[in-house]
């Protein structure tokens, strides 16, 4: 299914993660998956929230550039070739490009989630396995 | 040395004589000539007959780079086209160039004032000059070439860049003078020390140095780490070139060529000229150029003038190492950079937000140029690839139109000091 994803440029220095967190905190809202890209100078960090307006707004607050963007999240088997089979196999042979993906914990036993951005959204939604 | 002792030790009294009558002939020549000027004259109501004694000089119109600009590429000219033998420009970083045309005695008067720039900086026609001033539309290059030659030194016109090469002739063709910016003459000296070659077995011992300010700091690291006397010289595109002042072995300030170039320092807020000895803006009137010549040239340069006699013997006032400027311009690596031409870059890139700051440090001598850029949410990604590619993008367009290199940062919102009223744009860190 499509979700939203709350990402917010950080700069790369001690304190700004601190700060990030802090004004989530603040808010009292969680995170429900994360996983930062970074670059030399600064990081992009990508979260599933539990309330992305709330979270988006005490972002901007602290000062933060905060966007929110449409990615896929998926249910696929927690085995043994699970992510190749249900998801990078049927993409790369459709054409479809992955930008980026992370997993995070599904509490559903036998299962695991991630969270994908792709280049054709609509055509990975049906290829996928779930 | 002196070049032409009988211009350069002219008693003052004498020297004033010949401005005087220099300035008479200028100002009858451009307000016949140069319609500018004669519009420029006529609204303040002056003629050539107005030109009584020098301090009339004050009832002159100024001419600033704009008016360069806005009569571009030729409106100042005050002589035909075919009487013109050579064009230069300047870099032109700030929009149309400023264009500088010479008739042949022009060109004579800038050797000259070049072989007296050479001869007081100690060159002499035993002396293998290495010009690594850029060869071209640049004044530097030429400039420095046939004042070489003049002087009867063997000139060796390698231009700018190559260091490895540079090194190769200083050693093969035993160069004892070099000319370059001030900051070259340190990256020869590291290159020198990286390849294991010793200046100091090398007959390198004068390097006259230009067309970037430099401090005596600077001075006493460049003579630490190169067996040379370094001296300074000044000049602009505007009047002549190089060749407008120079130091003599007292380095105690940059005797001006006052028979071809009268010097003021007025008030850069309101004109007025100041007196000797206080600081303000640097003024020229070429006294005696024939293709461009030129009324009241505002320098932006600061700097005070002292009109004592030199130990040296020459009478020509002196002026000293310009240590800033009036406007917002930095001199970057030799090139002009205003904060607002970096400005229109980034707003040119689509969604940047004009919050932007300029840090120049100098690393090893070395100008450095950095420029951090918010990002705003127009700008902003999730995606890695998109980001890279909008700082590359941020660095191509400013070092196409800059022509030097230049570090992107991007950086959070509001990491730039928002100030009350004009914001603050550049981060000097540079000692000058």
């Amino acid at each position: 299914m499509k979700i939203r994803q709350v990402s917010v440029f950080v700069e790369n220095q001690p304190g700004r993660l601190v700060a990030m967190l802090d004004a989530l905190k603040g808010k009292q809202v969680n995170i429900r998956a994360l996983c930062i890209a970074e670059g030399s100078d600064f990081g992009i960090v990508r979260m599933i929230l539990s309330d992305n307006a709330k979270g988006v707004e005490a972002l901007k607050d602290a000062g933060f550039t905060a966007t929110e963007t449409t990615v896929l999240q998926k249910d696929i088997p927690d085995t043994p070739g699970g992510l190749l089979e249900a998801v990078a196999r049927p993409l790369a042979e459709a054409g479809v490009n992955l930008e980026y993906f992370y997993a995070f914990v599904n509490p559903t036993p036998g299962k695991a989630s991630i969270v994908l951005k792709v280049s054709d959204p609509e055509r990975a939604e049906q290829l996928i396995k779930e | 040395m002196i070049w032409n002792a009988k211009c350069e030790t002219m008693p003052r009294q004498e020297l004033e004589q010949l401005q005087l009558e220099r300035l008479k002939a200028l100002v009858a020549r451009v307000y016949e000539k140069i319609p500018f000027y004669r519009q420029a004259l006529q609204e303040r109501g002056i003629t050539p007959d107005s030109i009584q004694s020098l301090a009339d000089l004050s009832k002159l119109p100024f001419t600033s780079k704009q008016d360069f600009r806005d009569n571009y590429p030729l409106g100042l000219l005050a002589v035909p086209m075919e009487q013109i033998c050579r064009v230069h420009a300047s870099s032109g970083t700030t929009g149309k160039p400023v264009v500088a045309p010479y008739t042949a005695n022009d060109l004579r008067m800038w050797t000259e004032v070049m072989a007296r720039t050479l001869t007081s900086a100690g060159v002499t026609k035993n002396d293998v000059m290495q010009n690594a001033y850029g060869y071209g539309l640049f004044t530097g290059g030429l400039g420095f070439h046939y004042g070489g030659e003049r002087v009867g030194a063997t000139v060796i016109p390698t231009s700018t860049g190559n260091t490895k090469r540079q090194l190769m002739l200083i050693q093969d063709l035993g160069t004892s003078v070099i000319t370059c910016t001030p900051s070259y003459s340190l990256i020869l000296a590291e290159a020198a020390r990286e390849i294991g070659l010793d200046l100091k077995l090398t007959k390198i011992r004068l390097g006259v140095f230009g067309a970037e300010p430099w401090s005596e700091q600077m001075r006493k690291d460049i003579e630490a780490a190169l067996p040379i006397q370094a001296m300074d010289i000044y000049g602009l595109t505007e009047i002549v070139g190089p060749g407008v002042s120079v130091e003599c072995p007292h380095k105690c300030g940059l005797h001006i060529f006052e028979d071809h170039f009268l010097p003021e320092i007025v008030n850069p807020q309101t004109g007025e000229p100041l007196p000797y000895g206080e600081t303000g803006e640097l003024v020229f009137t070429t006294l005696t150029k024939e293709a461009q010549p030129v009324i009241r040239f505002r320098t932006r340069d600061i700097t005070s003038l002292n009109p004592e006699p030199c130990k040296c013997g020459r009478t020509m006032i002196r002026m000293k190492k310009v240590t800033g400027r009036t406007d917002d311009m930095l001199k970057i690596r030799g090139v002009n950079v205003f904060p607002s031409q970096i400005e229109s870059i980034l707003l040119q890139v689509e969604g940047v937000e004009p919050h932007y700051l300029i840090i120049v440090d100098r690393e090893r001598h070395l100008d450095d140029l950095e420029i951090w850029v918010e990002v705003s949410e127009a700008v902003f990604s999730d995606e890695m690839r998109k980001m890279e590619a909008l700082q590359g993008k941020v660095k191509e367009e400013v070092e196409s139109t800059l022509g030097i290199g230049v570090r992107i940062k991007l950086v959070e919102p509001k990491s730039i000091a928002r100030t009350e009223g004009k914001a603050k744009r550049v981060v000097d860190r540079r000692e000058l």
